[in-house]
């Protein structure tokens, strides 16, 4: 690999020395000796197992729930249920004003997923706690479900969740995040040709090998140590502290490797509800979930669906793009608004456009609750606007590389979200693949240069 | 509930404990004997992170009763190294960088190291197969390839 010093190199020291040789991993002698240790690498004596009842409806009211078989199981220490917990309504990024609390530690009232936690279950051996789950009975009567971004914004759709009141979240900006820039009528009044397309994707899983999970050990001073796989330590310090209505100095959380996440650790689904057991029962709780829980019941990317509007000059200059994007938050809001806004200041791509107009609206579903995965909100735009470029290249009948040379962002353009372009290097990057790939392009393009316009 | 005697071989010392009956070998391993190296993913044996070895064949631990593995040699990658000295294929998963969270290593080091003491000069072909049934969701499969295929390289080289 060639590694190309020269375009920042008076913005920094060139001591980049790094790029192209062998390192070894700081940790990687405890991975291949399998010494590294995991939060479940852990054993204490007295462990209690905490297994979650979850419904098995995607909407239903919950009419009765009667404990009184499973806790007669053997080996059965303890049946949490909604009662038990303090403040019993959260939401993660209620710690940066992102509100309202929409979503309950164990189900009140109503099942909003197929998976929701309705009942915890704590037994001497996995095996009894598991068994004892089974024997929860839980009465629902079976609402209609709203699964798909369409349903939920049809007028008269059935409300998902109650403390929105609405199946949209309602950002400060209205019912969707809204980017603005010049005027895209008069954009796509004045384009050559016109190309609006329907992108859509499914929930995607993390998958990571290592499932979700956590160890509560009570300490003799009062506090709890918490060892857990969480990639968000202080979301789940703060958001349990709120949950548990217990100060954060009785909460010691110990991090440490996480065996892959790549997002899918950072909803606090599992901390809260172990520290709440080890506390009612004074011993330990280990919360970890199956690999069915990791598939089914942890959050996923989100579905989304996007539809793109562009207006295309003969010559290859995009002159207005218009973008609807429907992010599906799932059942509850988790980072999911974080996530719609996030794409919306992202849409017009890296290409300088003279018109734009975003709506990026999170939307509530009867489904598993979405969250964060590497880059959400912005990776599905990604290659929708991407397969939009190649479409738009072809219907004008132009190279899609140097069709993204004429639109590419320069150093000084103003974005779409008034944020001035900085530091692009994007013609550079587009110049050395060009060569690399053996992707000819007009001499023209090879003359650009991120820092200046050509007249 | 009524424990039963098991008694092998671990990484050559001899190992005894009262289990319940139909206790896998990973949990035995893990929570009786201490050596948490073999890892569970998924305990229904399709991801090969609880990977060791038995008797000198590739066994999922997480599908293998402890029970069953009396009087047995049981080798897991916690046993690999010789004090400081690692194996040739941890040196090489070492070298070529082919662990990230390391979450799926211990299994992948059984498993080419098992690969490795039958077939000493494996193809690529042949790692790849040897590693199918260990997934590594860091998607690292091609340092990996390297390592083992390096690991390899350096047993031939040893020996001659």
């Amino acid at each position: 690999m060639k590694l190309s010093k020269s375009y920042f190199a008076d913005e920094r020291d060139d001591d980049l020395v790094e790029v192209g040789q062998s390192r070894q991993r700081s940790d990687i002698r405890g991975h291949v000796t399998g010494k590294t240790a995991y939060f479940g690498d852990r054993t204490f004596p007295g462990l209690l197992h905490l297994k979650m009842v979850r419904s098995p409806h995607h909407h239903a009211r919950i009419k009765r729930i009667d404990t009184s078989e499973a806790e007669k199981h053997p080996g059965v220490a303890r049946i949490v249920t909604a009662n038990d917990v303090p403040h019993n309504l959260y939401t993660i990024l209620i710690l940066i004003q992102v509100g309202p609390e929409d979503e309950h530690v164990l189900a009140v009232d109503k099942v909003r997923w197929k998976g929701e936690a309705v009942v915890a279950v704590l037994a001497d051996t996995a095996r009894a706690a598991e068994e004892a789950a089974a024997k929860v009975k839980v009465d629902y009567e079976v609402l209609d479900p709203v699964l798909s971004i369409e349903d939920a914004l049809n007028p008269g759709a059935p409300i998902v969740n109650e403390h929105h009141g609405r199946n949209y979240y309602l950002y400060d900006s209205g019912e969707c995040r809204k980017v603005r820039f010049g005027n895209v009528e008069e954009g796509f009044a004045s384009a050559d040709h016109i190309l609006e397309e329907t992108y859509q994707s499914g929930p995607i899983e993390h998958a990571p090998l290592e499932t979700s999970g956590c160890i509560v050990a009570p300490e003799a001073n009062g506090r709890f140590t918490c060892y857990t796989n969480t990639q968000a330590m202080f979301f789940t310090l703060d958001n349990a502290s709120i949950i548990l209505q217990m100060p954060g100095h009785k909460l010691h959380m110990v991090g440490g490797t996480v065996g892959g996440g790549f997002g899918g650790k950072v909803d606090v689904t599992i901390e809260p509800i172990a520290i709440l057991a080890a506390k009612l029962t004074g011993r330990p709780v280990s919360f970890i979930y199956s690999r069915e829980e990791e598939m089914q019941v942890s959050s996923p990317r989100a579905a989304e669906k996007l539809v793109i509007k562009d207006g295309v000059m003969n010559d290859g200059r995009i002159v207005a793009r218009q973008v609807t994007a429907y992010i599906d938050a799932g059942a509850y809001s988790r980072h999911s608004p974080y996530g719609a806004q996030k794409s919306a200041a992202h849409f017009p791509g890296p290409y300088t456009i003279p018109n734009v107009s975003v709506d990026s609206y999170c939307v509530y579903t009867n489904r598993t609750p979405s969250s964060a995965m590497r880059g959400f909100g912005v990776t599905i735009g990604d290659f929708a606007l991407e397969v939009q470029m190649d479409k738009l290249a072809r219907k004008i009948g132009m190279d899609p590389l140097e069709f993204r040379f004429i639109n590419a962002y320069r150093d000084g353009d103003m974005k779409a979200h008034r944020q001035l372009t900085e530091g692009a290097a994007l013609i550079e990057c587009m110049q050395e693949v060009s060569i690399i790939a053996d992707w000819p392009v007009d001499e023209r393009f090879m003359a650009m240069s991120s820092r200046t316009r050509e007249n | 509930m009524a424990k039963v005697p098991v008694q092998f071989t671990l990484n050559g010392s001899e190992r005894a404990e009262f289990v319940e009956s139909g206790a896998t070998l990973l949990t035995t391993l893990r929570d009786r004997m201490g050596d948490t190296s073999p890892k569970g993913g998924c305990h229904q044996g399709t991801c090969g992170a609880c990977t060791v070895m038995v008797d000198g064949e590739l066994r999922l631990s997480c599908l293998t009763l402890a029970e069953t593995c009396e009087g047995a040699d049981v080798r897991t990658t916690a046993g690999l190294a010789n004090g400081e000295v690692l194996t040739p294929v941890q040196r090489a998963f070492e070298d070529a960088f082919a662990a990230q969270c390391g979450f799926c290593t211990p299994g992948m080091i059984m498993a080419a190291t098992a690969l490795l003491e039958r077939n000493p000069k494996p193809d690529r072909a042949e790692v790849i197969e040897a590693i199918s049934g260990n997934v590594c969701r860091c998607t690292g499969y091609e340092p990996i390839i390297r390592a083992v295929l390096s690991a390899a390289r350096a047993n031939s080289t040893s020996a001659a």
